[in-house]
């Protein structure tokens, strides 16, 4: 199975590790992941002004060249996924959204036809948490592991359609998949300060402080997540256990690590 | 040729403020036929009426074209104007220049245009109009009430009151609804079931009331005052003549472990079992998806402790036909699933509970047998939140909550926290709100009273979120006056969930032909000046169906409805409505299409002998259309492929002589 993947510029710099081990993993699941020629920085906001449509371009180039290949296009980081999501999904309804994008684009036209989805929604609709289960070699069994979704991975939830973002269940069913178990806690959907972190670092502090207490509290190891700006919160503000990605876990458990 | 005359009504500034009034009653002067044209000021006004009265005598009309407001205001009161005047009411068109004109226009030449133009159309349809006399039937002097909770009750008691036989079908074991669930009542406190089972027991005993429990409406054919229903009377496997309501039966089942949907689950029941101890009918019902008698043939304890012999597990579903004059649908509602408002955490913690689970924790007869403890582990609450519009006045949400105001919400969450306050004084009682909407007689009083006398904390702001963290339900929540955050440790949390109507108003309305609004609360025929009647003929509205809806109000509403209806079945015939299908016989090829497409079942089919050019005879299969079933929809006159069938007062030729007018 051949799929298209958007790395993400982050990917490429402060984590490698999520990218790599992403790509080594779904190797190892018989799946290929194709980067689009010239991929740019998807801007790494989803902005709600209507008339800001230049900082959307290349999600939808992006989204045309898996249009073009037939393919799924994939992400791993919890901020392109949503980018990418919400301009292909404003491309599918928000006519004059679309059709100022057209104008732009032309004499090319796109109107959200491609499928985008998360490399956690790849493992749980395509390949199949069972099939994963199957490909596992080191066992990650008596790891007691908290999924840590953050605020941008489920919402929102009428456009990312992935999981309930009040009570979500996806990466817990991995990291159950993988052998591990899963620790489910309260704080694990809520923001962990990220976008105030210039702004006010002792709220993004506190934020972050909250949630991994609350990990730790429900007797968790580890914290795992797909966001790299969640990981490098949790850490700077001084997590109590390690935060990785979760493509990392999924990398040792399938011994491609 | 048709002697016409044109009515143009300035509807005060409604339509003369957009529309020329002077210019179209000069314009429609001279359509072909009209003989006479006249405008002012309130047509539909006693001096307008005798205008129009007076103009038919003096230039002997044949036919009346009134341009006012849209023919649901006022086509009744013109056809009565003239009838008056001896012309057949059928023979007056209304032109809708108000609703679908002046209303809707705000330039003054255009709108005058427009008006000239439906004012054309009503002419050229007048023009080939035809006399119509409506037939008459005859009205079952019986009505049946769908429901039969508080709205299905007092509806009944009502009619039955004035000598009418009513039926109460109710899908439960038992009559009495939501409200036999409710601990205590707004404003006055007095408790729900000391008001509703006396009233229950009414219902019972009086002999003008039949009550179908635990059955269902599979089929309503006919219409207003010739009902023919279908009632399916699920199989209970009790003989209900001989059940004395002992219940022995209900203390011997083994089956202990059936979760007990009269208290919501927070307890069980057996699967031998009555609802509660003032059911009526009081008496046993199986249920056969847990009896292991009825699964697999082992058991029959029931049968062996059953001194009266009741218990009959070979007992069928019965279907019952019966004739009605008048439906009233007094299906209710529900509560909301709060499956979609996991921030509250209701599906992670049995410490969240909803406002009608909260009721039956306060109540005598409840699981707790009415001391208020945390479902989880027994313990006495300290620190109570409520939480308001929870799936209400939901715009933004309008996936997982609804756009309304649920309207009991505020009145039972202030009653809540009030009882609390009242018999445990060392609990903290909070409740958060967006508004507190306490319009009604004496309720902004009983708010007040909670706020002020027994010291509820009222809170303006949305609860956030809801963790269940170390025993305790962490809430989350914002403080907008005080403009913070607030973090408390609660031991229960109450949600005050929305309500939508009951699952099986959707399927009534469809068998009905009854509408229904966008969030399947039935739509009355007016909504100030109708309230309690559907659009549809010889069908009632009653309680919660029609929109949310307190007691007092829902009782208001019964009353009302049984009103309409004893109305109803106090004639002794019903006036028909003349504008039906007719087919012309002699064009029919008999293919079916017609019979397929009427959703009356209007139309069958009849063999007839005709007599053909060579004077020969043929039997030829034709439709022939029941006038006292068929309602005027038209369906069947635009399947026909042959042009045979046809609307009196509606005909083909005059819904294009119409257009040709527009068009021209």
């Amino acid at each position: 199975m051949k799929v298209s993947y958007f790395p993400g510029c982050t990917l490429r710099t402060k984590a490698k590790d999520l990218d790599k081990y992403a790509r080594d993993s779904a190797l190892a699941l018989g799946v290929t992941m194709e980067e689009p020629d010239n991929w740019q920085c998807c801007g790494g906001v989803f902005t709600t002004s209507r008339d800001e449509i230049a900082t959307k371009l290349s999600s939808v180039r992006a989204l045309m060249d898996a249009k073009s290949k037939d393919q799924i296009l994939v992400t791993v980081c919890s901020a392109c996924h949503n980018v990418i999501k919400q301009t292909n999904h404003a491309m599918q309804t928000d006519e004059e959204f679309a059709s100022r994008v057209n104008n732009y684009i032309a004499p090319e036209n796109y109107n959200g036809e491609a499928r985008v989805m998360h490399y956690l929604e790849l493992l749980r609709d395509e390949i199949g948490f069972d099939k994963v289960k199957e490909k596992v070699v080191n066992s990650l069994s008596g790891k007691k592991i908290a999924a840590y979704y953050g605020c941008l991975l489920l919402r929102p939830n009428s456009v990312m359609k992935m999981d309930d973002p009040e009570n979500p269940s996806i990466i817990e069913d991995l990291i159950t998949a993988l052998g591990g178990e899963a620790v489910v806690y309260p704080q694990r959907n809520e923001c962990c300060g990220g976008y105030i972190a210039l702004e006010n670092p002792e709220a993004a502090k506190t934020r972050s402080n909250t949630v991994t207490a609350s990990a730790a509290n429900a007797g968790a190891e580890m914290i795992v997540t797909a966001c790299p700006l969640c990981k490098y919160n949790l850490e700077k503000n001084g997590s109590e256990i390690p935060v990785v990605y979760f493509t990392e876990l999924l990398a040792e458990a399938l011994g491609v690590k | 040729m048709q002697r016409i005359g044109v009515f143009v009504c300035w509807c005060g500034s409604n339509i003369a403020g957009t529309v020329d009034v002077q210019a179209v009653s000069d314009a429609l002067a001279h359509e072909p036929g009209v003989v006479h044209s006249a405008n002012y000021q309130y047509m539909c006004s006693q001096a307008g009426q005798n205008l129009i009265k007076e103009a038919i005598e003096e230039h002997k009309l044949t036919g009346i074209v009134v341009c006012s407001c849209s023919p649901r205001m006022h086509e009744a009161t013109f056809r009565k104007t003239a009838a008056a005047a001896g012309l057949n009411p059928y023979m007056v068109e209304i032109a809708n220049i108000r609703e679908q004109c002046s209303w809707v226009h705000k330039d003054m030449a255009t709108g005058t245009e427009k008006a000239i133009i439906l004012g054309k159309a009503a002419v050229a349809k007048v023009n080939l109009n035809a006399p119509l006399t409506p037939g008459e039937s005859p009205v079952t002097k019986r009505a049946l009430v769908i429901g039969g909770g508080i709205a299905g009750i007092q509806t009944a008691l009502d009619i039955a009151d004035a000598g009418f036989p009513v039926d109460i079908v109710e899908t439960k074991p038992t009559i009495g609804g939501k409200m036999a669930q409710l601990d205590k009542t707004f404003p006055t406190l007095d408790c729900a079931a000391c008001i509703l089972t006396p009233k229950m027991v009414d219902v019972a005993q009086n002999e003008n009331i039949r009550i179908f429990s635990y059955s269902e409406v599979t089929d309503i054919k006919g219409f207003v005052g010739n009902f023919d229903v279908t009632i399916k009377k699920r199989a209970r496997y009790v003989k209900e003549d001989i059940c004395t309501g002992c219940g022995l039966c209900t203390e011997k089942c083994p089956m202990k472990n059936v979760p007990n949907e009269f208290n919501l689950g927070m307890d069980n029941r057996r699967a031998i079992y009555i609802p509660f101890a003032q059911a009526v009918p009081k008496v046993a019902t199986i249920d056969p998806e847990h009896c292991n008698m009825l699964k697999n043939g082992k058991c029959g304890v029931c049968a062996k402790v059953c001194a009266a012999g009741a218990i009959d597990y070979k007992q069928q579903d019965e279907y019952i036909s019966e004739k009605y004059g008048a439906i009233v649908a007094a299906t209710g509602f529900n509560p909301i699933s709060m499956d979609k408002f996991d921030e509250y955490a209701y599906s992670q913690s049995k410490d969240v509970i909803t406002s009608l689970e909260f009721e039956r924790l306060t109540n005598a007869a409840g699981p707790s047998s009415g001391h208020l403890v945390c479902p989880s582990d027994g313990r006495h609450p300290h620190t109570i939140v409520f939480v308001q519009c929870v799936g209400s006045r939901c715009a933004s949400c309008s996936e997982k909550g609804k756009e309304y105001c649920s309207k009991i919400c505020c009145m039972y969450t202030a009653k809540h926290a009030m009882l609390t306050r009242d018999k445990y004084p060392d609990t903290e009682v909070y409740v958060f709100y967006i508004d507190v909407r306490t319009p009604g007689k004496n309720f902004d009083e009983f708010y007040r009273r909670a706020a002020e006398e027994y010291g509820v904390k009222y809170i303006k702001g949305m609860v956030g979120k809801v963790s269940p963290e170390n025993g305790k339900l962490h809430v989350q929540a914002s403080d907008l006056l005080a403009d913070k955050q607030l973090h408390i440790e609660a031991d229960l949390v109450v949600l005050a969930a929305a309500i939508e109507p009951d699952k099986s108003a959707r399927p009534l309305a469809t068998m009905l032909t009854a509408s229904m609004d966008t969030n399947d609360f039935f739509t009355e025929a007016h909504p100030k000046l109708r309230p309690v009647e559907s659009p549809t003929a010889g069908v009632f509205l009653s309680g919660a169906c029609q929109g949310p809806k307190d007691i007092p109000e829902t009782v208001s509403q019964a009353g009302a409805a049984a009103a309409k209806v004893i109305g109803l079945l106090a004639k002794d015939k019903l006036t028909g409505n003349p504008c039906v299908a007719n087919s012309n016989e002699l064009m029919c090829n008999g293919c079916s299409s017609c019979e397929r497409v009427c959703p009356y079942g209007a139309i069958t089919y009849v063999d007839k002998e005709f007599r053909m050019p060579d004077r020969t005879t043929k039997v030829r299969r034709v439709a022939s259309v029941n006038e006292a079933v068929c309602q005027g929809c038209g369906a069947c006159t635009v399947a026909c492929p042959s042009g045979a069938m046809d609307l009196k007062g509606f005909a083909t030729k005059q819904i294009i002589a119409e257009v040709d007018a527009i068009c021209k």
